[in-house]
């Protein structure tokens, strides 16, 4: 029999659970504390009595949450920035990947990955200041737009230009980054397909729609279900840079109402009201979507 | 095998190069902006090769006190940040990744809860500002510590190595911390330079914790004073407290794209290195146990 070398007894294991009690610990004081704070959505917060005497006053923050018409305009603004990344984003990244997977020339094709890919490693506020050059009173588009039509448009401060702006920065800044998965799903197909296909006289738009969308099929489903599952989060940095008085009609997201009211108007209790009612829907939607992956017999996400 | 260029190939490349060119263009506009006088660009007299060079912006931000305090904050953020990360998550992945750890399975369903799950905002302020961390650097450091991705990722590359690396190494003698600092460590240059490289970029970039936790503005880093540096020109917003009144009387188009210039450079320079590695780090992350 041979004799493990495995350390066995706890003797020899403890190096290890102090090798990990760092990071438990970080755990435990930055994400585990935080989660016995939502104590405070069902009390009435006062900083005098602190947190633990501060009187409970049940699901009075809920009700009151639920019964403001800004439940019903965060939940709208929310749901349509995402939506709107689904059908416009999401399809946008699949497409250029589609694109890079059918360069020929390796050359070129790593050059261009190389470009797409690096707009994601910028801060938000960097994207934030580009936008503003050419999207600001005096950026450039307004300076073309009055040479040519003599009138410009105030894209950050209007209600109507908030969503196509958020969406176009998130193209811009994550789309090249978002084609890596689909391009190692890509790789993963059989080439065979492909010349059976070329016997069979496919083209090659033929051979995209029968054997390359297919071929990556359950990375666009698991994918597209993680980001239903993410609904609720709206990406919030984006968001709050881009956010101002002027559009707030648009802009108010879960996050940004949580903000407001604990941050700014140090109202904790109702902050946190809002914010667990969020973090709790948004596990219900990913404990779903994963639910949805298996029943499609895909692995599921976890 | 001689590439033949059909039609559909030249679609394909012109698609490819309009995109490509729109990523690239709003680079050269700021750059070609940063590089001329103020007048220049409002009148809007090029697009992105300027017509008057000078370095009047950069000289002034070089010069500015309240500039450079911001990167010293950053820099000082980024460092503080990537050695405690890649600690913190290097010695919790390497302990989970041995299989025959008692108690394994609870640590990582742990962990990998709150990926789905989390306190929020407000209750992650509360628990910063109650451990006495506000306006401390340590404020925007710990709590981004690691997370559970990081953790998966990480772990599933030391699982990849040989166990009879560490059996080896136990019949010569060696205690389990000399294991991992002698022998993993070593073997796992390509992990810890991705790591490190992806902790670099988040903490230089590093904006809304330095906005909430450091109420002292000379303690912010870069990210959070670019923003009001560029702010001021976005109409409403109001010129606030870090950007001194003698710093807002010189910001022209000029100096505030040289500054989304100097915001950006660190990740650009670095961007060569990540790019090696980033694609298989994102890609192992995909790869389930």
């Amino acid at each position: 029999m041979q004799r493990s070398l495995r350390p066995k007894r706890f003797q020899q294991l403890w190096p290890f659970y102090v090798l990990a009690a760092p990071g438990i610990l970080y755990f435990v004081i930055f994400h585990y504390i935080p989660m016995s704070g939502l104590v405070l959505a069902f009390k009435e917060y006062s900083p005098f009595k602190g947190i633990m005497n501060s009187p409970w006053v049940g699901l009075d923050n809920f009700r009151q949450f639920f019964g403001t018409s800004d439940f019903y305009i965060l939940l709208k603004n929310t749901l349509l920035i995402s939506l709107l990344n689904l059908v416009i984003y999401f399809p946008f990244t699949i497409f250029l990947s589609l694109l890079l997977n059918e360069l020929r020339l390796k050359i070129f094709k790593r050059v261009s990955q190389t470009i797409v890919y690096l707009p994601h490693f910028l801060s938000w506020v960097v994207i934030y200041g580009i936008t503003i050059s050419f999207f600001g009173p005096s950026g450039v588009i307004n300076h073309y737009l009055e040479a040519w039509f003599g009138g410009g448009a105030n894209f950050l401060v209007s209600n109507e230009w908030f969503r196509p702006l958020i969406i176009f920065q998130s193209i811009w800044k994550d789309a090249g980054w978002g084609t890596i998965i689909f391009l190692a799903a890509l790789a993963g197909i059989n080439p065979e397909q492909y010349e059976a296909a070329k016997v069979d006289g496919a083209n090659r738009l033929q051979n995209i729609w029968h054997i390359t969308l297919p071929g990556i099929k359950s990375t666009i489903v698991i994918l597209l279900l993680l980001r239903l599952g993410s609904s609720m989060d709206s990406n919030f940095m984006q968001i709050f840079l881009m956010t101002n008085s002027l559009n707030l009609d648009v802009s108010n997201v879960f996050d940004l109402f949580v903000y407001h009211i604990g941050l700014e108007q140090f109202n904790y209790s109702f902050a946190i009201t809002v914010g667990m009612f969020k973090s709790v829907a948004s596990l219900i939607l990913v404990l779903a979507a994963n639910y949805a992956a298996k029943a499609l017999g895909e692995e599921g996400i976890f | 095998m001689k590439l033949r260029v059909t039609w559909f190939d030249s679609v394909i490349v012109v698609i490819i190069c309009l995109i490509s060119l729109l990523v690239i263009l709003p680079f050269l506009y700021i750059i070609a902006v940063s590089f001329s006088p103020p007048g220049d660009s409002l009148a809007g007299n090029f697009f992105i090769w300027p017509k008057h060079w000078t370095l009047d912006a950069y000289s002034y931000l070089l010069n500015a006190d309240t500039f450079l305090t911001s990167v010293r904050n950053s820099v000082l953020i980024t460092v503080m940040g990537t050695c405690l990360s890649l600690f913190v998550s290097i010695t919790l992945a390497y302990a989970l990744s041995k299989k025959y750890l008692p108690g394994r399975r609870a640590i990582l369903l742990f962990i990998f809860f709150t990926m789905i799950f989390h306190g929020g905002m407000i209750p992650s302020y509360l628990v910063v500002k109650n451990l006495g961390l506000i306006d401390s650097y340590w404020a925007v450091v710990l709590p981004a510590a690691s997370s559970a991705f990081n953790i998966m990722v990480i772990r599933s590359f030391f699982q990849s190595l040989p166990e009879s690396l560490d059996e080896a190494a136990r019949i010569d003698g060696a205690g389990e911390f000399r294991i991992l600092y002698s022998v993993v460590l070593p073997l796992s240059k390509p992990i810890i330079a991705t790591f490190t490289l992806f902790f670099m970029v988040q903490f230089w970039n590093e904006f809304f914790s330095a906005v909430i936790y450091l109420n002292d503005t000379s303690r912010w880093p870069i990210q959070p004073l670019l923003r009001q540096m560029v702010a001021i020109s976005a109409s409403n917003i109001s010129a606030e407290a870090a950007v001194d009144a003698q710093m807002a009387a010189n910001l022209g188009p000029n100096v505030q794209n040289a500054a989304i210039l100097l915001a950006m450079l660190p990740i650009v320079i670095v961007y060569p290195f990540l790019q090696k590695y980033f694609a298989k780090g994102a890609m192992l992350g995909s790869i389930k146990e």
